[in-house]
């Protein structure tokens, strides 16, 4: 465990000095483990795990808006759980019970386990379409679709800058409205 | 949406920088404070004999004792804003306002005094004194919420009642410089009641506007 935390720890660093694929890795590294978390939670609570993979994408983007919370020169295990332990709180909660998620639970972690049938998220999808149109086009058009900065500037007769702004801008009021619902 | 995709759009955004919660905070800080200055100046003003209070050691304290609270309220602020932060190791930072306050109530004590303790607990601005610190710290601790909202606090409720802190003792600092009332036992009544009142709002917004 020891190890995998200091090669995520190396990740992060990476990706904060710019390197988009050291930080796509990451996030590929960590998604598993969070989804394990996740339903293990949702299981003890007596809840239905199919709503593992919406923890899981709050919790990236919780990840993505915050890491500038992220002390470089501490280790991001810690860091990271305490971002996941809230929106694992948060997604209890919300659905209605008052429940003690103990820091232990992310003290462990499990080995990868086999990738289930996994039923998809459905949440960010439904916020995308409360989004001002711009932020929404271009989330649908980078998130949905898989097309790249490049293309979707040319598709949508915008700036690769505006889209890039617009692209934050509608990562940032999708937390938000995850939150607020 | 596909996780998948979802992590390859975050990495698409991975160039996007903001700025630290300190930055932020100072920011906002810097430009509420005009907000509470302008207040202070047109509501209440400093006192008339303010060059010749300077040289009371008390009065000089009420400043040690408000920014005791703020500087150690901001350090303790920006500490909470990180999600696996916890108050252990922290909190003494608190005692440093309390204990000049101890120091100043026992320096008084052994000085002999024209007016009888209570009345100079009780003074003669308490009102004033409970309004204005809200009232000032009001600007300051919107900015700090605002500054606060761009980190991550597992705990908002504590986080905001810190925002509230720290925008008391600030408000305070400038409450002091009007304030007829030196003794440090009317600092500990009424500078303490303003400032846990602020402390209580800040909590209550906190733990709706600092989730995360």
């Amino acid at each position: 465990m020891r190890e995998r935390g200091d090669e995520w720890t190396g990740l992060m660093r990476s990706a904060l000095a710019g390197d988009a694929a050291a930080y796509q890795r990451l996030l590929g590294a960590i998604a598993p483990v969070l989804r394990a978390n996740a339903r293990r939670a949702l299981a003890r609570a007596g809840q239905p795990i199919d709503q593992s993979e919406d923890i899981v994408q709050d919790t990236l983007l919780a990840v993505h808006l915050k890491r500038h919370t992220w002390d470089a020169d501490a280790p991001l295990a810690p860091w990271l759980f305490a971002i996941a332990r809230n929106k694992l709180i948060d997604a209890l909660r919300r659905r209605g019970r008052r429940v003690f998620v103990d820091i232990d639970d992310f003290a462990e972690i499990l080995p990868s386990e086999p990738p289930e049938q996994t039923v998809p998220a459905r949440e960010v999808a439904a916020q995308l379409e409360s989004l001002p149109a711009r932020q929404r086009d271009v989330l649908q058009s980078i998130a949905v679709e898989g097309t790249s900065i490049k293309v979707t500037a040319e598709k949508l007769a915008m700036s690769e800058g505006a889209v890039r702004v617009a692209l934050h801008r509608g990562l940032a009021s999708l937390t938000a409205r995850l939150r607020e619902q | 949406m596909d996780t998948d995709r979802l992590i390859r759009t975050l990495a698409a955004d991975n160039a996007h920088r903001g700025p630290s919660v300190g930055t932020l905070l100072a920011i906002a800080l810097l430009v509420a404070a005009p907000f509470s200055v302008a207040m202070f100046s047109f509501e209440l003003g400093m006192r008339h004999d303010v060059m010749t209070a300077m040289r009371n050691p008390f009065f000089d304290l009420k400043f040690l004792v408000t920014l005791g609270l703020a500087g150690p309220a901001i350090a303790i602020a920006l500490h909470l804003s990180r999600p696996e932060a916890s108050l252990r190791g922290w909190t003494w930072l608190l005692l440093i306002p309390l204990g000049l306050l101890g120091i100043g109530i026992a320096g008084e004590m052994m000085m002999p005094q024209r007016l009888p303790m209570m009345t100079r607990l009780m003074g003669s601005n308490s009102r004033v004194c409970l309004t204005a610190i809200p009232l000032l710290s009001l600007p300051l601790l919107a900015a700090a919420l605002i500054g606060l909202r761009h980190g991550a606090p597992s705990r908002p409720a504590l986080a905001g009642a810190v925002a509230g802190l720290l925008s008391a003792g600030l408000a305070a600092t400038l409450y002091a410089s009007h304030c007829t009332d030196d003794s440090p036992l009317f600092v500990a009544t009424w500078y303490t009641l303003a400032t846990a009142l602020v402390a209580a709002i800040g909590a209550l917004l906190g733990s709706k506007l600092l989730r995360f």
